[in-house]
């Protein structure tokens, strides 16, 4: 009896110890935020806008495919007011599924390019992250290497490091080429990947980068802030590693290189609509665009911001224009057809 | 919800997607399932009985240390041990510098990793029960076997192990169930099963109706594995018969030796290996955050646990004891499908409670009895989460406790005119002891590890060690994931050694 006495105290200790999670009920102004993004320098983010207007940020960070139907299983009653992801997939699912609602605000227009918001307001882009190649400087010259598409090619078999099919960044750059080629093309060319890979899809885009140090492949894909991130480490490891890489922005000469977003909406249950759309307008302003830049080495959506020293100096480059509504939709086309490939 | 799914209209693209890869899925789930379960068994029951009925030096301390490897979540031991044995790692680099080209080119991200890594995170739950079966297991019918001429190998064949029969099967249905749900390790080492399967319709294709049906189809082989083994183990019952303290077996200097060697050998690559790679790590490149503000990081996670452990433990023995007295099949079916949450990939079943709390707060709503949100993101939510999640931990850990009760007590205790409920507090709950500490132990450390639904439940602001390794390691910053690993490492070691020590004091 005694185990039982103490399993019902732990219960009620338990119960008085937490903290309630009411967020919904506090006087002050409140804003409940949805996010996908796992970056420790956000929480800057959050507490200067906090220090500018005097509203308090009640934050779940997850993953955007649950919180997407963590939304959906709340329905109506949902606390979120403003969403955010990491890729402009999701948010296209999010807009599809009815969780986001269209804001009209003439500073967004003017801030953010067209191809990084919804058509109809439904989602805007906050930062721009370019899908490139980076390559083992002492066994590949950048001379080499021209587009996407030519990593398909027969010369990069067995030296191409690339992960999994399934992750979203690759879900949007196979989406985009699929709007630029046509299905019957696209899945040729990840036919092409698929057998120039130097091993099985494994890891994050780290590990991509790590691998072609090792020299288990020689060229990658990978996410610029990623190769900044090793470049910026404090740990010499890290920086001995990203010595070795070199980046390059493909499609130079004609489309440009991939660039997604990570980007967010307004709920459309959304308590607390003014204060959402007001986030979203500080997240275009430049003090939030250069927090982006710096803190997670990403590239601010509004045009003359400064970027972190390390981006800058691989210097300007031509992106691919096309919405990212677009290549959004496109991402479970490109999930199948990538598997029919054999790209894991 | 699960159920429901199976009258959905199927989706065209998760058909096609169907046709591709599951082939590839399934295959490699039975043989990722069929290679941990078999090499955890064997881990786990070989490990046990040496300690257990073995003069081994150092009996004691391997008594705990065996467990420890349970301290760490599973995917942090496939991060540690990647880390180590891939490419870029510094075993193989070491091996590259010193033999060049003619280094093995060994390929740890695949199946075989998978298995090893797997095995070694979960055989501590073959291990635990299998102990918990030897130190039940009846000392005078092993005498009577010695008496009768049996060696050590044929006692434990033909008296020992089927009298822990029950008890060993219920830790490998954990182990079993835990590796058809492991989503996050496997994927790391780039073995795609039907879990992947799941994810990639749900979350890739936005299909959670085909997610669904797929789920619904784990389920149903789950409950079919687990029928079966009842159906082979047929209507013997095993009761402990009691007896004095256990006669151990004496060993000669080799074959101490080779105990010690198999006994350490988990330990090291489950705990010392890995406590040696993120203590590098958090060393070299720690969370800056460390500090005041893991306090209430330590706080949610330690008070969850515990407050998890008891109500879950609670549930499972109303729910064990339903069971025993209505001695109902269909009881005992529905007792044991309430328990299935544990096969079913975590980030999915909490997908599903979400729903259900959604549906209850509105029906609430409907009733007029409250407006807006009540169960939804709220402790409560989360505490229904993991009760749905590990009463399969707790409820295994008294049925596996109670088959070893033997019947005539019942009988015994009724002709004195003793009711249920005294039957139970008098003489159920001191020989379950061993059986339910296990239990709450294996909850408490679930619930520090427990990401999936902790992350999607949980309320505003609030974080515990497991979201903060995982927000971390999701972001590709892995050495910084070390602080939080090695916190809750250490949080879950204290009630590992507890228990031990409480278990172990009983047969010294």
């Amino acid at each position: 009896m005694a185990l039982i006495r103490l399993a019902l105290v732990a219960v009620l200790l338990g119960l008085l110890a937490l903290p309630q999670g009411a967020a919904a009920q506090q006087p002050e102004r409140v804003l409940n935020l949805y996010t996908g993004r796992h970056y420790d320098t956000d929480q800057r983010l959050y507490d200067l806008y906090s220090a500018f207007t005097g509203v308090k940020i009640y934050v779940i960070q997850g993953d955007a495919d649950q919180l997407i139907q963590r939304m959906v299983s709340e329905g109506r009653n949902s606390p979120a007011d403003v969403l955010i992801t990491v890729d402009a997939g999701r948010l296209w699912r999010a807009e599809q599924l009815g969780l986001c609602q269209p804001v009209v605000s003439d500073y967004l227009a003017s801030r953010i390019p067209d191809h990084l918001r919804h058509p109809d307001g439904y989602w805007y882009g906050f930062t721009k992250r370019a899908r490139v190649i980076v390559y083992a400087k002492d066994r590949v010259s950048p001379s080499e290497l021209s587009t996407y598409e030519d990593l398909a090619d027969p010369k990069w078999r067995g030296r191409l490091l690339v992960r999994s099919s399934s992750n979203v960044y690759n879900l949007s750059l196979t989406g985009s080429l699929i709007a630029a080629h046509g299905e019957p093309f696209v899945e040729e060319w990840a036919r092409g990947i698929a057998r120039n890979l130097a091993r099985t899809p494994q890891g994050g885009d780290t590990d991509q980068l790590l691998a072609v140090a090792a020299g288990q492949g020689d060229v990658a894909i990978s996410n610029t802030y990623y190769v900044a991130r090793l470049l910026a480490s404090s740990n010499p490891e890290d920086r001995a590693v990203a010595e070795k890489l070199g980046v390059f922005f493909p499609n130079q000469n004609d489309r440009g290189t991939h660039v997604n977003i990570s980007g967010g909406c307004v709920a459309s249950n959304a308590p607390h609509r003014a204060e959402a759309i007001e986030f979203l307008e500080f997240l275009a302003s430049d003090g939030a665009q250069a927090i982006f830049a710096l803190g997670n080495h990403e590239y601010p959506v509004v045009a003359g911001q400064a970027l972190s020293p390390i981006i800058e100096q691989w210097g300007p480059f031509r992106e691919d224009t096309i919405s990212a509504a677009v290549f959004g939709a496109n991402n479970p086309r490109a999930l199948l057809l990538m598997n029919r490939a054999g790209w894991r | 919800m699960v159920l429901h799914s199976l009258t959905l209209p199927a989706d065209p693209l998760w058909i096609e997607l169907s046709a591709i890869v599951l082939p590839t899925y399934l295959a490699n789930t039975v043989l990722l399932v069929v290679g941990v379960g078999l090499s955890a068994l064997v881990l786990g029951v070989t490990t046990a009985w040496l300690v257990t009925m073995c003069h081994l030096p150092g009996r004691r301390v391997l008594d705990w240390l065996l467990v420890l490897p349970l301290a760490f979540p599973t995917y942090l031991l496939a991060y540690a041990s990647t880390d180590l044995f891939e490419y870029a790692g510094p075993v193989q680099s070491t091996l590259r510098r010193w033999f060049g080209a003619a280094a093995p080119g060994i390929e740890f991200r695949s199946l075989p990793g998978a298995i090893a890594v797997l095995t070694i995170a979960l055989y501590p739950y073959v291990y635990l029960f299998a102990r918990a079966g030897f130190l039940r297991g009846s000392a005078t019918l092993l005498q009577v076997s010695r008496a009768l001429g049996c060696g050590p190998w044929r006692s434990f064949f033909t008296v020992a192990l089927p009298l822990a029969r029950p008890a060993i099967v219920a830790g490998l249905a954990l182990v079993l169930m835990e590796t058809l749900a492991e989503f996050g390790a496997v994927q790391y080492f780039a073995v795609d099963t039907f879990t992947t399967g799941i994810y990639l319709t749900w979350f890739a294709l936005g299909s959670p109706a085909g997610a669904m049906q797929l789920a619904a189809f784990l389920l149903a082989g789950v409950g079919g594995l687990l029928a079966l083994e009842r159906v082979a183990r047929g209507g013997g019952r095993v009761a402990d018969a009691g007896g004095g303290p256990l006669p151990r077996y004496p060993l000669g200097r080799l074959a101490t030796a080779g105990a010690l060697t198999i006994c350490l050998l988990p330990v090291v690559l489950g705990f010392i290996l890995p406590l040696g790679v993120f203590g590098r790590l958090a060393v070299e490149a720690g969370d800056a955050r460390l500090g005041v503000d893991y306090l209430p990081l330590l706080r949610n996670s330690v008070v969850l646990g515990a407050t998890a452990a008891g109500l879950i433990v609670l549930a499972a023995i109303a729910l064990g004891y339903a069971m025993r007295i209505a001695k109902s099949r269909f009881v005992a079916a529905l007792v044991r499908f309430s328990a299935l949450g544990y096969a079913v990939p975590g980030s999915v079943l909490s997908v599903g409670v979400l729903a259900v709390i959604g549906a209850f707060d509105r029906g609430a709503n409907a009733l007029g009895l409250a407006a807006g949100l009540v169960a939804g993101g709220s402790i409560g939510a989360l505490l229904y989460a993991y009760g749905v999640r590990f009463l399969a931990i707790a409820l295994n850990a008294v049925e596996s406790g109670l088959a070893t009760v033997r019947p005539e007590f019942d009988a015994a205790a009724r002709t004195l005119g003793i009711g249920p409920l005294r039957q139970m507090a008098r003489i159920h709950l001191p020989l379950l002891r061993a059986s339910l500490l296990t239990g709450a132990l294996l909850v408490f450390v679930d619930v520090l590890k427990e990401l999936p639904a902790t992350l999607i439940v949980r309320p505003f602001n609030f974080d515990t060690l497991a979201v903060r390794a995982y927000q971390l390691a999701s972001d590709e910053r892995l050495s910084e994931a070390a602080t939080p690993a090695l916190t809750i490492v250490a949080a879950g070691l204290v009630p590992v050694i507890m228990t031990s020590l409480a278990l172990g004091g009983r047969r010294r």
